[in-house]
């Protein structure tokens, strides 16, 4: 262990930005160890970034005989902890560099592989996935980018491991990085990136290995630090949009200074958490249900009034026109709001062990809205091994289908593939209020363009 | 195309800077989710509760609470389990806070319950294990069908793996096996009767983002979590207070020293930590440099810094 106290102060000021990624792998890949270094060696980082950087000319990875530290030790207590009786599920850690805060789903190498890296994956802005160098692309290998790529994950990052015991040799990371880009290709996925790793020895994990110099990309952690997160990518592309949480209208009661009070007498504001986009004062704005437009006269943050607010941030917006909204409303835009669908073809990731069959009344929530469904139809089963869409009676646990869905409300979903939260649904257990599955809107009819078959 | 020319070139790490779209900082994405969850729960559910101790965690709870619904009131009540062995100046803080913002307090006391027979006193006289009861008790009086709480993900390997929304059973029991996947900022607060939702809104947040929005908030907290000088004597590895609750054995020997509290438990059992950090700004630069020798220090530190997360867990009550 590490005896002397760094004494540096990180730059951990009070600006520094949040990153949310995940792990997927099977153990055997070296996840564990990976986890396990990237906690050790970014905590050195914060140490001392210069030393960090010398130390990586001269040291061999914190493994090695000479580097002091058991490191297999820290993961070991880890996977210990997880082998009393919690190893299912996936675990959220802490950990930050000089330049960002990040949150790590670890998801664990398990046979439920689908159902762990959904939940982990969907507040991802990046996941890596292993792969141990020696086997190259496997089954799960492809399964997991399959999802990853359903998901939309914004950023992929394949992690060659063990290159230590391939000798280092740029030949047989060069196969390996060739698999995969043949399965990327093949899955449409971008933004990928390939990087070999010792997860062991630290290679390329914080510092770039010196015993890879025919790589000329950035370590792990550069590009965790580097890649922008999904919101600060999307609040420039993706309209805006907000779903309603609630009214605040506080009626008289409010919390102002009693010389104030009287302003606040007619208060109503829409609170909500921006999904996407930008919103500024003046804004021209379309809501639903009813489509009718208005304009942002004010836009709230306990007590401070902002010119213009962003996903994802908590505001309250203040409205020019009385329009009766309430829960479950969206404020987007003006002119951007798709029209309301009351069926939708989606895909649906099926977490739940009771399978689903066509004719099931579920619950669906989108944004901030819930309401019932009818599951009219299953199209078919993805076979996550050719990716092809097959026939399918029924979806069981761990499958990705795709189905038609019937809403008792119109809501006005959007393709996944354009909006990311505007696309996404929960499928909801009516009776005891379970979460089944996680849904992607496909295609949503709008009721002036029905659904033929 | 190789793996290595697809990777984008990037300068040497030291001019690295991640790509900046919205400006948000990290405690402004924090603090949005803290305040989602939040609106969420209250819209959702008939009669959220917030576990209100007067500890740091759950004071930024309120805090983050009374922004989510400005102008208006925070619409739910606190509920403070007392165990009889709480910091008097604590208590005090927990009740003027309440009465500043003007929301209900309802405490329910494990000293009745030992007083009337419900529960027994332990042998070894923690209190702890024997808030259960009353909370549950409470939770069913009020017919409360969600209840905020304030604890972390970072405080220890068990909550690393709680949902933000944690189903319980009318026992109050979490189970670890079978929790509802969470997806996207997706919450389903759904329940049976008899079950009810915990709510951690801060699950995300470590000890240093509190802290640090505690510096930038300008949040009021108790005054012992601020360096103060304090009669303490040394039991496994920590500075223990001498109250009636807290007596030094013979072996033991008092003395004055310069403490202060990074968690706030009963007095039987939560230890202070020497410091000289008077300040909010004094305490953050400490929260930052002791997360980096938490791992690395000598012993005594790493068992102050195991049982702070013990006892700070069991001030979370769960």
């Amino acid at each position: 262990m590490t005896t002397t106290a760094p004494t540096r102060e990180p730059a951990l000021s009070a600006r520094a930005t949040l990153f949310r990624f995940a792990t997927a792998g099977s153990v055997d890949d070296g996840k564990s160890t990976l986890v396990g270094r990237l906690l050790h060696d970014s905590k050195a980082i914060l140490a001392d970034t210069l030393d960090a950087v010398t130390r990586t000319s001269t040291e061999r990875g914190f493994g090695g005989a000479g580097g002091g530290i058991d490191f297999a030790l820290l993961t070991d207590g880890l996977r210990a902890e997880r082998e009393q009786g919690i190893t299912i599920d996936v675990a959220y850690r802490y950990f930050a560099t000089d330049r960002r805060t990040f949150i790590l789903a670890d998801c664990p190498g398990h046979v439920q592989y689908t159902r762990n890296m959904v939940t982990g994956a969907t507040t991802a802005d990046a996941v890596v996935v292993l792969i141990d160098g020696r086997k190259g692309v496997l089954e799960q290998t492809r399964r997991h980018l399959s999802v990853l790529q359903l998901l939309r994950v914004p950023h992929v990052i394949v992690a060659v491991n063990k290159i230590d015991l391939l000798g280092f040799d740029e030949g047989a990371f060069a196969g390996v990085a060739a698999q995969v880009d043949d399965l990327t290709a093949e899955l449409g996925l971008a933004n990928v990136h390939i990087i070999p790793v010792s997860a062991l020895e630290g290679d390329n994990v914080v510092d770039r290995s010196p015993r890879t110099p025919w790589y000329s990309g950035p370590s792990l952690i550069e590009l965790l630090e580097a890649l922008p997160a999904t919101d600060e990518v999307e609040a420039e592309v993706e309209e805006f949009r907000l779903p309603v949480q609630l009214v605040i209208r506080p009626q008289g009661a409010v919390v102002v200074p009693e010389e104030d009070a009287e302003d606040y007498r007619d208060y109503r504001a829409y609170a909500g958490q921006i999904a996407s986009g930008t919103v500024r004062v003046g804004d021209t704005v379309t809501v639903s249900p009813g489509g009718a437009s208005t304009v942002v006269t004010g836009i709230d943050f306990a007590g401070a009034t902002l010119e213009e607010a962003v996903a994802p941030q908590s505001v309250a917006l203040r409205l020019r026109d009385d329009l009766d909204l309430a829960r479950g409303a969206v404020i987007a835009a003006g002119g951007t709001l798709p029209e309301p669908s009351r069926e939708v073809t989606a895909s649906l990731f099926w977490l739940d062990p009771r399978p689903l069959l066509p004719g099931a009344r579920v619950l669906v929530k989108s944004g901030t809205a819930t309401v019932q469904a009818l599951v009219t139809s299953i199209a078919g089963r993805r076979n996550l091994d050719t990716l092809a869409l097959e026939p399918t009676e029924r979806l069981e646990v761990n499958d990705i289908g795709t189905a038609s869905l019937r809403l008792a409300s119109a809501l006005p979903l959007e393709p996944f593939a354009v909006n990311r939260r505007a696309g996404a649904f929960l499928v909801i257990s009516p009776s005891d209020g379970g979460t089944l599955a996680a849904g992607t809107v496909l295609t949503p009819h709008s009721d002036a363009d029905p659904l033929k078959g | 195309m190789s793996a290595a020319s697809e990777a984008p070139a990037l300068a040497p790490a030291g001019a690295l800077a991640p790509a900046r779209g919205h400006g948000l900082s990290q405690l402004d994405v924090l603090e949005s989710e803290a305040i989602h969850i939040i609106r969420e729960v209250v819209a959702e559910f008939e009669r959220p509760v917030l576990l209100f101790s007067g500890g740091k965690d759950s004071v930024v709870v309120l805090h983050l609470a009374s922004k989510a619904f400005w102008p208006a009131r925070v619409p739910f009540s606190l509920l403070h389990v007392d165990t009889g062995h709480n910091f008097p100046e604590v208590l005090a803080f927990r009740d003027a806070t309440a009465e500043r913002l003007g929301v209900r307090l309802a405490v329910a006391s494990v000293q009745d319950y030992i007083d009337d027979g419900r529960l027994l006193e332990r042998a070894d006289g923690t209190r702890n294990p024997l808030q259960t009861l009353p909370l549950l008790d409470a939770v069913a009086a009020g017919r409360h069908d969600a209840v905020f709480g304030g604890a972390r993900r970072d405080e220890d390997k068990a909550r690393a793996k709680e949902r933000i929304l944690s189903l319980r059973d009318e026992f109050g029991q979490w189970d670890p096996r079978n929790q509802r996947p969470e997806l996207w900022n997706l919450y389903n607060g759904r329940h049976t009767v008899g079950q009810h939702v915990r709510v951690f809104p801060i699950s995300n947040w470590t000890e240093l983002d509190v802290w640090r929005y505690i510096e930038r908030e300008g949040i009021e907290l108790p005054p012992l979590y601020y360096a103060h000088d304090r009669e303490v004597f040394a039991r496994d590895g920590m500075w223990r207070a001498v109250t009636p609750v807290s007596l030094p054995a013979p072996d033991e020997t008092v003395e004055t020293r310069r403490v202060r509290y990074r968690t706030v438990g009963d007095m039987s059992c939560t230890g202070a930590v020497e410091s000289d950090a008077a300040s909010v700004a004094a305490v953050v630069r400490e929260v930052t440099q002791s997360t980096l020798t938490e791992r690395g220090a000598t012993r005594a530190d790493d068992r102050i810094s195991e049982a702070a997360m013990e006892d700070r867990k069991r001030d979370g009550y769960f």
